[in-house]
């Protein structure tokens, strides 16, 4: 048992750390929206999910017959995440539109938002299952559409017994560019701020002119285009995806923001990686079918006895 | 918080046309309310009788044309109606939003179906000790967490029941993903064997529902269900007027994990087979839509809710491959036009509007030019 974990124990935390960066990128978009209405946004998944679509359709389009080099390959990598960054982004401010914003006008209860999220949640899986996946299906029978290769697994060095391929480094090198971005643009600048201020306190900072509509808007859409490339990251690696691929991602990467502080973006990233981390060395004890169940049972321990994560709580705290 | 909610009694006239039907129904409400104890008891037997005929192929001609009716009104009918008066009790009463009560209904299902089929225990020793496994779990599961903000109550309840899920399916022991076959019927009552015929499971789900409401009934009109209001609209003041927030939570948890059990021990009873894709998450969406499409916390109102989301899918089978995209849509309409439910009680009505017994209102929301101040929780 010990020695199996020793073997297992670098190829695994490779594996975490990929798809924790993954975790962490899903993760900003609940960590902000919560941040500015205390609302849990259930409906984030399916916007990861719309993301994994955008990544795909665009691919299928490009159709590359090999894995591609050199700027060739950082051209198609861009241009997935920008696609997918920017079909996710709208649509988190069309769902923001339709399901929350009539809710907040009439003064609704956080209750009644969480239904209209879960509604929203099943609308578009049901949405994507009937319309979308039916023309990307290879066989049938079949629920899922894979993607084509297009990054070589290559092996870029190698740590101890585990080679690092350079589709891993371009998932953990992608994430953590695009949160650093994330990171200044909420801190340095003016919409940032105003995303500060509304998290803080919205009856003083309609006073101070910032616009509560505008800045709920822009905190979707920065939300949603974090899952859309988090969405063309898992395209990349993992080639496949289904209607139903948020679920359980969407609760993990829930997960992911609690145990970093929910409201806290530098948190979140951290929440990702441990959550990634926990999950694939747990795994090596209890074989990986139970991944799931570590995940969620890390959820409950951690809400149990930390319910403000590690980093402590809140947008507004941590960068008054 | 800094939210605050618009409270304004708006009239009929103001609204749109779906409202005057909402109002409608409120002054039927009202009037059952101020109904005499002989005319609600006319209306008891009333209903019992109709429950007893419902399953004649004349009704059953119109109400499904495409499936057996009185199967229809055991499983999804009967058993969604069964599963959102014991979700009514954990939602509607106690005001704690709980996305995995499906775990119950597994627990429940897994314990007649694995004790019946390994050691050959009876159906209803069976059941019995499916609804104390449901129970325990339930505190089990509400002990660490009843303590957590309703959000997050949501999000761990919705953790355990996957985790209940995944564990029945990577258990070889109870069927794994398999599941579990050769589910042994009840033994026979009064003579009355139940074999294929699904008229005796049909009497007896219509015995158990009966049960259930009164047990509910008289449950909600107690000191505990009291104390579940008190809780639900404001339980740092329940706690300060000195209801022990904490164990009346957990007894919510656990009674409305019983109830759980036990439609779970009728339906695997009936089913002969249960694997865990049984239970999904999907079906605890399914509940709780109809508790809160129903009007959350008024028993007729979460009755009629399961009801029409257990038939109207049966009813127009057409329409199958639409039917949870249709029902995803009128979950968001509906909380943006009645969040209060089809047949509201007055007194929870009142609570959504005033943003309480829901979570408290969202964040991000100031108050308007017409806004009532003295109600928003600035003022306070």
């Amino acid at each position: 048992m010990l020695d199996d974990f020793l073997n297992q124990f670098l190829p695994s935390t490779v594996g975490g750390l990929v798809i924790g960066s993954i975790y962490a990128l899903v993760a900003l978009g609940y960590t902000m929206v919560y941040g500015v209405l205390r609302l849990i946004n259930f409906a984030h998944s399916e916007i990861f999910m719309i993301g994994t679509f955008a990544s795909l359709v665009t691919l299928l389009a490009i159709a590359p017959s090999a894995p591609l080099t050199g700027f060739a390959l950082v051209g198609v990598l861009l241009l997935l995440m920008l696609v997918s960054a920017a079909v996710s982004g709208a649509s988190a401010v069309v769902l923001e539109t339709v399901a929350y914003r009539p809710l907040r006008k009439r003064g609704g209860t956080r209750l009644a938002a969480l239904i209209s999220a879960i509604g929203a949640s099943l609308f578009l899986q049901e949405l994507f299952a009937l319309v979308v996946i039916k023309g990307l299906i290879d066989k049938p029978g079949r629920n899922q559409a894979s993607a084509p290769r297009f990054v070589a697994r290559d092996t870029l060095f190698t740590v101890g017994n585990v080679d690092v391929r350079l589709d891993q480094v371009i998932v953990v090198v992608a994430a953590v560019v695009v949160m650093v971005g994330l990171d200044q643009l909420v801190n340095k600048t003016r919409i940032g701020r105003g995303i500060r201020a509304t998290a803080q306190d919205p009856e003083a900072a309609v006073l101070m002119g910032v616009s509560i509509d505008n800045i709920v808007r822009v905190t979707f859409l920065l939300g949603g285009a974090m899952a859309g490339v988090a969405g063309s990251l898992y395209i990349m690696e993992i080639e496949n995806t289904s209607y139903l691929i948020g679920f359980v991602l969407g609760i993990k990467a829930f997960t992911a923001a609690v145990l970093g502080g929910i409201g806290n973006l530098r948190g979140a990233l951290m929440g990702g990686i441990v959550l990634g981390l926990i999950e694939n060395w747990g795994a090596i004890f209890l074989g990986s079918e139970w991944k799931d169940v570590i995940a969620f049972t890390v959820l409950v321990v951690v809400l149990m006895f930390r319910p403000t994560g590690i980093l402590g709580e809140s947008l507004q705290k941590a960068r008054a | 918080m800094k939210g605050d909610e618009v409270t304004t009694e708006e009239t009929p006239a103001k609204r749109g046309g779906f409202h005057a039907i909402g109002h409608g129904i409120d002054r039927l409400r009202d009037r059952w309310e101020n109904a005499k104890i002989w005319q609600r008891y006319l209306v008891y037997i009333a209903l019992v009788v109709g429950a007893l005929i419902l399953p004649a192929p004349a009704i059953g001609a119109f109400m499904s044309p495409a499936a057996d009716w009185t199967t229809v009104l055991i499983y999804p009918i009967g058993t969604y109606i069964l599963l959102a008066v014991g979700l009514n009790v954990v939602v509607g009463q106690a005001g704690l939003l709980d996305l995995g009560f499906v775990a119950f209904f597994a627990i429940g299902g897994y314990s007649v179906a694995y004790y019946g089929t390994h050691f050959g225990w009876n159906y209803w020793a069976t059941v019995a000790f499916g609804i104390i496994l449901a129970a325990v779990s339930g505190v089990i599961l509400g002990a660490p967490t009843l303590r957590l903000r309703g959000d997050y109550l949501a999000i761990v309840t919705l953790g355990f029941g996957e985790i209940v899920r995944i564990t029945a399916n990577n258990t070889d022991e109870i069927g794994g993903a398999r599941g579990i076959t050769g589910i042994p019927h009840p033994p026979p009552v009064f003579g009355t064997k139940f074999l294929l015929d699904p008229a005796p499971y049909y009497y007896l789900i219509v015995a158990a529902i009966v049960l259930v409401i009164i047990f509910s009934v008289r449950l909600q009109k107690s000191r505990v269900g009291r104390a579940w209001a008190a809780i639900r609209e404001d339980e740092d003041a329940a706690e300060l007027m000195g209801v022990p927030t904490f164990k009346f939570k957990l007894l919510a948890f656990a009674i409305g994990a019983m109830i759980g059990g036990l439609a779970g021990g009728i339906y695997a009873g009936k089913a002969v087979f249960i694997e865990p894709n049984t239970f999904p998450f999907i079906l605890s969406a399914t509940i709780l839509a109809a508790v809160v499409l129903g009007g959350s916390g008024n028993l007729p109102g979460v009755i009629l809710g399961a009801f029409l989301i257990g038939w109207l899918p049966e009813r127009f089978r057409d329409f199958a491959d639409y039917r949870i995209l249709i029902f995803g849509g009128v979950l968001v309409l509906m909380m943006a036009l009645r969040p209060e439910g089809l047949l509201p009680s007055r007194r929870r009505k009142a609570e959504l509007h005033e943003g309480t017994g829901g979570m408290g209102t969202l964040g991000a929301e100031v108050p308007g030019p017409d806004t009532d101040v003295s109600t928003t929780e600035a003022a306070k």
